[in-house]
């Protein structure tokens, strides 16, 4: 029996704020469990409710943050919500100003702090691996403080960069290596490892052109706008957290034993060659990994003096590598100041970032010498020359060593030390005036810089065999610094307009900004380990400065109907001192838009469907990175001393013209994106579906020119055209939201197919077979594994086909004639798998249970194809036996019994392998042990496990292989392993 | 606003208006043409460079900045002239093979199996034309009308005619060896642009003439005979150049120039050069003292002109030659040669005909294995000390460095092409004078008339023999072999000649390289020589 309607009613009061950090929540509905009438909480999150005697439940629900059911008691109710992923009133960053976001056009994710990979990071990228559709993020190494390849839907070139724009805090990060150098600082694995993963609070990765074409110039492979973490006013916040770990190696490189080295020498070498033999026993990996200790460590203090709302942080990283003398130490702070004042029209937001590190970088070509060095031989001697390494001798050298031989790979790490100490600080100044006159209109001004000083030495002992001189006068001790001062000046008005009578709003934003770029390489002659000048060795002129200049002018336009339909649409003109002033400029445009379903009325009153955007966007993006800042002209460069040319008794250094390439201009990247955001069951299930094409044209190409007709034989030119297409596929589901349980997944896919449509001046051209890349080590040396060609996705591998004897193993020198003319030669490559993956996936999950909380991250790449370089070149005789030393091999030699002396060998698909793999990215348990002893400090604990497990056909070390220095993409050759990191993290806040 | 209106909005757009201009941004540490060539010392540096980059393999001593890109040579060391020149006409015969078959390019080169794709074939013919398009800039920015611009007159203009000449000698020695190695080479002067400009092919006949009448044409710009500095071209440069030209005419065009071989041979010998007294002095470290003999030199020094190929890679190639005989860190164990070489002396001691400079005690003299380091005899010809047997004044504390000039001519070879070109019916000299500049090279080899031969043993199978003995790691074996049939044909066969130990013969395409498969992708107008 239902309730007499003129029963009396009684009001409930109370707040909703919440869950995360105690904001008050406007717009919760209210309604009565089975009743048709509700309310919604105010401004400050408060609400009265008139219920009927009988009601004992109300029901809470938000968009975004899903619905809890509340018994009415007598007190006032203080009701908190948990935020689901998509919530759709949050503020998301965008290219010079801020959005809703259901008011997106683009294609956009946004990663919090709360979904960011667990464990211990000395670079902030690898907080999102495996967390956004259409993002990969490959370490490229296990090194401290290495960098990551992160390609934003498969990369849009072939020679340039393919590095997404990186912007911190409004002030986008140089990525540019300039030439000649190893790093973009000098003494610093990876730019980025100068920013402190702790003090990041979000990702923002503009995928598609309409999004990223306000970045017009270095857009085409997206943008990362990285939000760092900001104060909040009142009563100051201090959170203290420690993370401490151990790394270990998780799988060597499988060589032969020194049983089975012994038996392979004394089966197939000469008599001078089983003499060479020792009577030791080592593992020379064992020798040079080591177990890795870590310590990260965190304060920051955050709070308003006030109306200044400011956070100060601190951090402090020391971790090993597991290759013996490799650390990385890391001293960072950080600022930020958000001051509001004349009544709330200025706004001033203040950011200073700074960071020094302190490391040393082991010498890994101990990698490759672990792997080759003769196992009998012992890791000692008693002797004191040489560090007291055992080392190959020849007594009829000067030095005492055999020539070329491989040095002792412990002796690599030990008597070499490669330290740096470089440092940067990131900063800027943000004013937004809203006109007193008018305040629909905002003036904002960004100041900025990014200054960094790399600076380091190489100090080789006199005593180490890698740099051993007769009478001891070797080793060496070279300085090295490069300096870079990047300033960034930006100026946009933002117009806003509500247009009730035609439900109408409208945003208008014109820009300008001015990017400088300088760097200054600091030349230094070389010198021995006692300080003496290498004579000869003086530079040519003390520094080598770059320096590069972005201008650019921009407008955004933004027009919403009704709040259903948002039409955006931007414009940008750059232009770029790397080209000559007759293509200097280039115009990007864009226009993209979004309807808005959902508040459509057919779908307003669905219980299924709880929020749904359509969405389309086009436009182009730019690149200018990875190519020369002068060489549209020609110049001319003096030799350095030790280059000279003697007439007669004078020596002259010589001067030589630079090849040029006067007609370059900008490769340009235009995208076609639709799209939908979806959410169905209050929320339960949110997610997002893109489909996308991005055709490159004009690419930016390392092409060979015609003998005869420049400087240099090869230059970045404009040839070709490319295209990648793809799906996207975001999926969050939150089947669990109780106030003592929930449970969180989420899931990604993608989708990327690469095509090369042209690379020649003249389009089609038949007899271009395209351009080789990634190279491979052994061999008779220079060849190439991969091709580069029309009809095909980049890098793919151009390998002879491996024939096979009729028990299943190949037979050495024996490949398909696919031409049929009797003759194996490079007219028999066949082009078969591609070193890039089609298919990537990522899934996250996380379940809190009253305080505990748990979950893990898996990762998964499927299609990409890898070459065992190191099956190839070791894993034959000839490595063992056919140097002036012995040297190891890989256990594939017991396989095959390869010879190693025919040449196309290296070239055969027997050593190709599928590299598709699941990684464990990372697991973790944690506690909240909620407030300590009536203190206000609150106590959490974790525990994590990073890289745990990878399952893959795939026979060497490790199927993920990214594109830093000296990789190349899907070749497996001497990679400093990823170890499997555990830690233990505690974090205190009062 | 007020703030606004008054000083940032007219500081905006001072700042719009002045920093356009940053987009205009030049190097530091380089100059443009014009600057570089403002002053004669600007031009003596470029001239420089031409020479250099015969020695050097790029603008930094040791490696470090390549003139050829790591694309076609990832190993800069590999990537100047000589070692590249070197291992095309020694390696592909029976004066020299190399241990590590590995190195980029090696293998094949012995075996006579190369193909289009051969970093070391790629190597010298981008070497080849780089120094080429360095001569056709040269040529350029030398010419009258921008001396005169410039405001170079008198004696500094004068000076730079000649070194416009020089440049022009350059350019067709290079052109030379692309026409002996590669036959039909693409072709670009001065008249040429730079960037964007696709070469003609142009074919080996016409080559010739191109090359012959640039030689003739700077006769009367270059610096007379004997007369210019050390290191630098004279006329007699040009005058050895036709004169070896002339002698292979026949490989280049079909038409035999004996006459004009002993034409230019006769205005060398005239020019007074003499033979050096002896032999193992032509390649010491202070080999630049030997002026009586060498007509023009490629100059190296351990300290000021570094690199890892030249007679750095001669000096540390022999195989298991050892430290204290070449004076230098130590053997690199790669280079041999083949017993069917060896077989040319009387004996390989040295003792009869000092010519034989071969190091035996580590060595069998069979190549049983083209790539193992003891198998046939290394030589010792190239030696880093001084004829006082000192170390030079310029030697690098590591001993990585030779000091050792390469001549490129000299006169004793001149003899041997003033003897063939009789024998092969030139006019203009006679068999009587021919036989006596044998002797006279034979005498210096043994050291009195011992080994001295009668017009009867004169014939040209006896010339090429004795250029072996005489010129052997000089870089003329395989054009020597080519142009008497021996290459490739089974008249003579040496260790692993076509791959197998006791030698065979291989196809005739041999007897020229391939076009680098990378420039007929990158140029249209070329064409694959016959055969690859």
């Amino acid at each position: 029996m239902g309730s007499p309607a003129w029963a009396q009613k009684r009001t409930v009061t109370g707040t909703v704020t919440d869950a995360k950090d105690g904001a008050p929540l406007p717009g919760v509905s209210i309604l009565p469990k089975g009743g048709k009438t509700g309310v919604t909480t105010g401004s400050d999150g408060s609400f009265h409710i008139a219920v009927d005697p009988s009601t004992r439940t109300l029901i809470f629900s938000s968009v975004g943050y899903g619905t809890r059911e509340i018994s009415i008691g007598d007190a006032p109710l203080r009701i908190t919500l948990t935020s689901n992923n998509a919530s759709l009133n949050e503020i998301v960053v965008i290219g010079y100003g801020y959005t809703r976001k259901k008011d997106i056009t683009g294609s956009v994710a946004v990663v919090t702090e709360k979904d960011f990979q667990k464990g211990s990071f000395t670079t902030p990228e690898q907080l999102i691996a495996g967390k956004v559709a259409g993002v990969s993020v490959i370490s490229n190494s296990g090194q401290p403080g290495a960098g990551s390849t992160i390609r934003i839907r498969g990369g849009s070139s072939l020679n340039a960069s393919n590095d997404p724009l990186i912007v911190i805090d409004g002030v986008p990060i140089d990525n540019d290596i300039a030439p000649g150098q190893k790093s973009v600082i000098a003494g610093a694995g990876n730019p980025l490892s100068f920013v402190n993963p702790d003090d990041i609070e979000s990702f923002t990765v503009l995928k598609d052109a309409s999004s990223a074409a306000i970045y017009g110039t270095r857009a085409a492979n997206g943008v990362i706008l990285i939000t760092t973490k900001k104060g909040k006013s009142g009563a100051p916040r201090v959170n203290l957290n420690t993370v401490n770990s151990l790394a270990d190696i998780t799988k060597k490189v499988s060589v032969l034993n020194a049983a089975q080295f012994r038996s392979a020498v004394n089966a197939n070498g000469s008599a001078t060659q089983k003499a060479m033999m020792g009577a030791a026993n080592t593992d020379w990996q064992n020798e040079v990994f080591q177990d890795a200790l870590g310590t990260n460590n965190n304060l920051s203090i955050s709070g308003g003096i006030k109306k200044l709302p400011y956070r100060l942080s601190v951090g402090y990283q020391d971790q090993n590598g597991i290759l013996r003398t490799d650390n990385l130490k890391r001293l960072s702070l950080g600022l930020t100041v958000n001051a509001m004042t004349l009544d709330n029209h200025l706004k001033v937001d203040l950011s200073v970032k700074g960071s020094k590190e302190n490391a040393r970088f082991a010498n890994q070509a101990a990698i490759g010498g672990a792997v080759s060095f003769d196992p009998t031989q012992p890791v000692y001697v008693k002797s004191p020359r040489f560090g007291g390494y055992y080392e190959w001798l020849d007594a009829s050298s000067p030095t005492g060593l055999t020539n070329l031989a491989g040095r002792n790979p412990l002796g690599l790490l030990e008597e070499h030390y490669d330290k740096s100490h470089p440092e940067r600080s990131i900063g800027n100044i943000q004013v937004d005036y809203k006109f007193h006159f008018l305040p629909d209109l905002h003036a904002n001004v960004n100041a900025g810089y990014d200054v960094s000083r790399g600076q380091g030495s190489t100090f080789i002992t006199d005593s180490a065999a890698e740099a051993y001189v007769a009478g001891g006068t070797g080793g060496s001790n070279n300085p090295y610094k490069t300096n870079k001062t990047n300033t960034l000046f930006e100026f946009y008005l933002n117009y806003t307009k509500d247009i009730k009578s035609i439900k109408s709003h409208l945003e208008f934003t014109p820009g300008y900004s001015y990017y400088d770029y300088q760097t200054t390489v600091y030349n230094y002659p070389t010198f021995n380990a006692q300080g003496v000048k290498f004579p000869g060795s003086d530079p040519a002129t003390p520094t080598t400065e770059f320096r590069h200049v972005l201008i650019s002018y921009f407008g955004r336009l933004e027009y919403r109907y009704n709040d259903k339909y948002v039409l955006r649409a931007s414009l940008r003109r750059d232009g770029s001192s790397r080209f000559a002033p007759s293509n200097r400029w280039g115009l990007f445009p864009s226009v993209a838009f979004t309807w808005k379903v959902k508040d459509e009325s057919f779908l307003q009153s669905s219980n299924v469907i709880s929020s749904l955007n359509l969405r389309a966007g086009y436009g182009v993006t730019g690149q200018q990175d990875g190519i020369g800042d002068y060489d549209y002209l020609s110049y001319y460069y003096l030799s350095n001393a030790g280059a000279s040319y003697q007439f007669d008794t004078s020596f002259y250094q010589g001067y030589r013209p630079a090849g040029f390439y006067a007609n370059r201009k900008w490769e340009q990247t235009a995208t076609y994106n639709i799209g939908a955001d979806y959410g169905f069951l209050d929320g339960k299930i949110t997610g997002s579906i893109d489909f996308y094409q991005k055709k490159t044209t004009n690419l930016l190409n390392q092409v060979a020119q015609p003998a005869g007709s420049n400087f240099s034989a090869y230059i970045v030119a404009n040839v070709g055209s490319m295209e990648n297409k793809g799906v996207e596929f975001d999926l969050n589901l939150h089947p669990i939201h109780r106030q003592d349980l929930t449970w969180d997944l989420g899931f990604n896919f993608t989708y990327n197919q690469n095509k090369i449509t042209n690379l020649t001046v003249v389009p089609d051209d038949p007899n271009y077979p395209g351009f080789a890349s990634g190279s491979i080590a052994g061999g008779i040396g220079g060849q190439f594994a991969l091709i580069n060609a029309v009809g095909y996705s980049k890098n793919v591998f151009n390998l002879y086909k491996q024939v096979y004897n009729s028990a299943g193993a190949p037979i050495e020198g024996v490949f398909v004639d696919k031409n049929h003319d009797g003759i194996i030669n490079q007219n028999d490559l066949f082009k078969s798998k591609p070193a890039d993956p089609k298919v990537f996936l990522g899934f996250s999950t996380g379940v809190t249970y009253n305080k505990w909380n748990a979950g893990f991250v898996l990762r998964s790449s499927i299609g990409n194809y890898v070459y065992n370089n190191i099956y190839s070149q070791t894993g034959v005789q000839n490595q063992i036996l056919g140097n002036s030393v012995l040297y190891n091999g890989s256990t594939n030699y017991l396989v095959t019994k390869f010879k190693g002396s025919n040449a196309q060998q290296l070239l055969s698909d027997y050593y190709l392998e599928n590299g598709s793999f699941l990684r464990m990215d990372n697991c973790y348990i944690g506690y909240d042990l909620g407030k300590i002893a009536h203190t206000r400090a609150r106590l959490r604990l974790n525990a994590t496990v990073q890289n745990v497990f990878v399952i893959t056909k795939y026979s060497g070390l490790d199927p993920e292989i990214g594109a830093g220095t000296g990789n190349n993409p899907g070749i497996d050759n001497n990679i400093y392993p990823r170890p499997r990191t555990y830690s233990l993290g505690a974090s205190l806040d009062f | 606003m007020k703030i606004f209106l008054r000083i940032i909005s007219p500081g905006l757009l001072l700042m719009l208006a002045s920093c356009t201009k940053n987009l205009n941004q030049t190097p530091n540490n380089a100059t443009t043409a014009a600057q570089a060539y403002s002053t004669p010392l600007g031009y003596k540096q470029g001239l420089a460079k031409m020479y250099a980059a015969f020695a050097l393999t790029g603008n930094t001593g040791g490696t470090g900045s390549p003139d050829i890109p790591t694309q076609i040579i990832a190993d800069e060391g590999n990537s100047d002239f000589l070692r590249l020149y070197f291992n095309l006409q020694e390696l592909t015969t029976d004066e020299a093979a190399w241990t590590w078959q590995n190195d980029a390019g090696i293998q094949g080169l012995h075996e006579m199996s190369w193909s289009s794709i051969n970093p070391i074939v790629d190597g010298l013919y981008y070497r080849s034309f780089f120094q080429i398009t360095l001569c056709n800039e040269f040529i350029r920015q030398s010419s009258d009308a921008n001396l005169s611009a410039r405001g170079i007159t008198g004696a500094s203009a004068d000076s730079i005619r000649n070194y416009r000449a020089e440049a022009r000698f350059l350019r067709a020695y290079q052109y030379w060896v692309l026409m002996d190695l590669f036959g039909n080479p693409p072709f670009a002067t001065e008249n040429d642009p730079v960037g964007g400009f696709i070469p003609k092919q142009i074919s080996r006949s016409d080559l010739f003439a191109y090359v012959e009448s640039e030689l003739k044409a700077i006769d009367g710009d270059l610096v007379q005979a004997r007369k210019n500095q050390y290191g630098r071209a004279d006329q007699a440069a040009a005058w050895a150049l036709l004169a070896r030209m002339y002698l292979n005419a026949e490989v280049y065009t079909g038409t035999a120039h004996y006459t004009d071989a002993i034409t230019y041979c006769n205005k060398i010998i005239q020019a007074g050069y003499t033979l050096h007294g002896d032999y193992r002095e032509l390649m010491l470290a202070d080999n630049n003292l030997n002026t009586d003999e060498f007509i023009l030199t490629i100059n190296y020094d351990a300290l000021y002109t570094q690199n890892y190929g030249g007679t750095t890679y001669l000096l540390h190639g022999p195989a298991n030659v050892p430290a204290y005989v070449s004076n230098s860190s130590g053997s690199w164990s790669g280079l041999r040669c083949t017993q069917n070489f060896i077989a040319l002396f009387p004996d390989h001691s040295g003792n009869t005909d000092q010519r034989a400079q071969f190091w035996d005690s580590t060595q069998t003299l069979a190549m049983k294995d083209l790539y193992t380091a003891s198998n046939g005899l290394s030589t010792f010809k190239f030696r880093n000390w001084t004829r006082d047997s000192l170390a030079p004044a310029h030697q690098d504390s590591k001993k990585d460095f030779s000091d050792i000039d390469f001549p490129l001519f000299r006169l004793g070879e001149i003899y041997l092409i003033y003897a063939e070109s009789v024998l092969r019916g030139g006019t203009g000299g006679d068999a009587g004078t021919a036989l006596q500049y044998i002797n006279k090279l034979r005498e210096r080899a043994y050291g009195g008339t011992s080994g001295d031969i009668t017009s009867g043993q004169l014939t040209t199978d006896y010339i090429l023999d004795e250029r072996g003995r005489e010129l052997y790691y000089e870089c003329c074996r395989r054009t020597d072999l080519v142009r008497y049939k021996k290459f490739t044909t089974s008249t003579y066969l040496w260790a692993w000649k076509g791959g197998v130990e006791g030698g065979t013969a291989v196809a005739d395409k041999y007897n020229l390289f391939p076009i680098p498969s990378t420039d007929l992708s990158s140029n249209p107008n070329l064409q694959q020589n016959n055969g690859y």
